[in-house]
């Protein structure tokens, strides 16, 4: 059984391949948009990539539209109602991926503004830490060295 | 300790995020067709090729749509839960026989049992792509005025059937 389904995979796979050929541009633009597109059977795989027979169906589907003269836009939105944006690689900027694209920024922008602070903080104290007393005795052994103490 | 407390508390948070966000299961895309009309179909039947079937024909009925297919083992395994759910008359269970080729489709309801009122013969997947199907077993409630209203990705369960699909499909036959 197992067999079997394997030769048919081989000869269903050979029949759908042969599109590919007929028309360089056309096949060239579809296989443009299908590395853009997530498959869903097997989610690390771009449609172009992926030799899962939905993924099969949904290129020849994204050539008969290139043949037919749509857009990019259009065959993207076509897939995109069927099944979310979760087949694009790139999500569109919406009120529910703000966080997805902006949060790396405001993690960055946290982080260095934090680092910042910081920096600017303990500059003022090392300022401030030095009291007259010790002024005077900086002032002395830089004069003359003559203070004794543990080398 | 503040300056322990906090890399700490952060810490707690990432962990938070990874225990919950690891646990999800990548396979449940939600789907862009809940509440949207059912998209239109016309397909043969099954059992009679020369009958067709539409999601037209149920407008007016809350019903299930259950893809299928001969080749799915997860069919199998949540094929007793349909039959279950069809038998108890909550709302008809309709099939999509999704890619299969007919006389295996035949054979299967034949060995295993057949809990549709009828299954409609989806051999190119053409209707599946309209239905956004990318794994098999798939399930659609469907309203009164053809609008999904819920989509299981995966084989049904009871507890599912009895958490999810019998609350909604008595809200729904109620409305």
């Amino acid at each position: 059984m197992l067999v079997l389904l394997l030769i048919l995979g081989g000869i269903a796979h050979a029949k759908e391949a042969a599109p590919a050929a007929e028309d360089p541009v056309v096949e060239r633009r579809a296989m443009a948009l299908a590395e853009e597109l997530r498959c869903l059977v097997c989610q690390n795989q771009s449609l172009a990539d992926s030799n899962a027979a939905l993924a099969m169906d949904l290129k020849n589907q994204i050539r008969d539209k290139v043949k037919r003269g749509e857009s990019d836009r259009e065959i993207v939105d076509y897939l995109v109602a069927r099944y979310g944006d979760f087949v694009l690689y790139r999500p569109p900027l919406k009120a529910t991926t703000l966080i997805l694209w902006f949060g790396p920024l405001i993690l960055l922008a946290t982080g260095l503004a934090v680092l910042f602070y910081r920096l600017a903080r303990r500059r003022n104290t090392a300022e401030a830490e030095l009291s007259e007393a010790e002024r005077a005795r900086a002032a002395r052994l830089l004069e003359d060295g003559s203070e004794a103490g543990p080398r | 300790m503040n300056r322990f407390l906090i890399p700490l508390a952060i810490f707690g948070i990432l962990v938070g995020f990874l225990f919950v966000g690891l646990g999800l299961n990548p396979r449940e895309v939600p789907s862009p067709l809940i509440d949207k009309p059912a998209p239109h179909f016309e397909l043969p039947q099954l059992h009679e090729p020369d009958k067709t079937f539409s999601q037209k024909d149920m407008l007016g009925k809350v019903w299930l749509l259950n893809v299928w297919a001969s080749w799915c083992t997860a069919c199998r395994e949540e094929h007793p839960v349909v039959t279950e759910l069809a038998k108890s008359g909550v709302a008809p269970v309709y099939g999509l026989n999704y890619k299969d080729r007919r006389e295996d489709g035949l054979a299967w309801l034949r060995r295993f049992g057949d809990p549709y009122r009828l299954s409609a013969f989806d051999i190119q997947g053409t209707v599946g792509i309209d239905y956004g199907v990318y794994g098999v077993p798939e399930t659609y409630v469907i309203d009164k005025r053809g609008v999904i209203r819920y989509k299981r990705i995966g084989p049904l369960t009871s507890d599912i059937v009895k958490q999810k699909i019998l609350p909604l499909l008595d809200e729904l036959n109620r409305a």
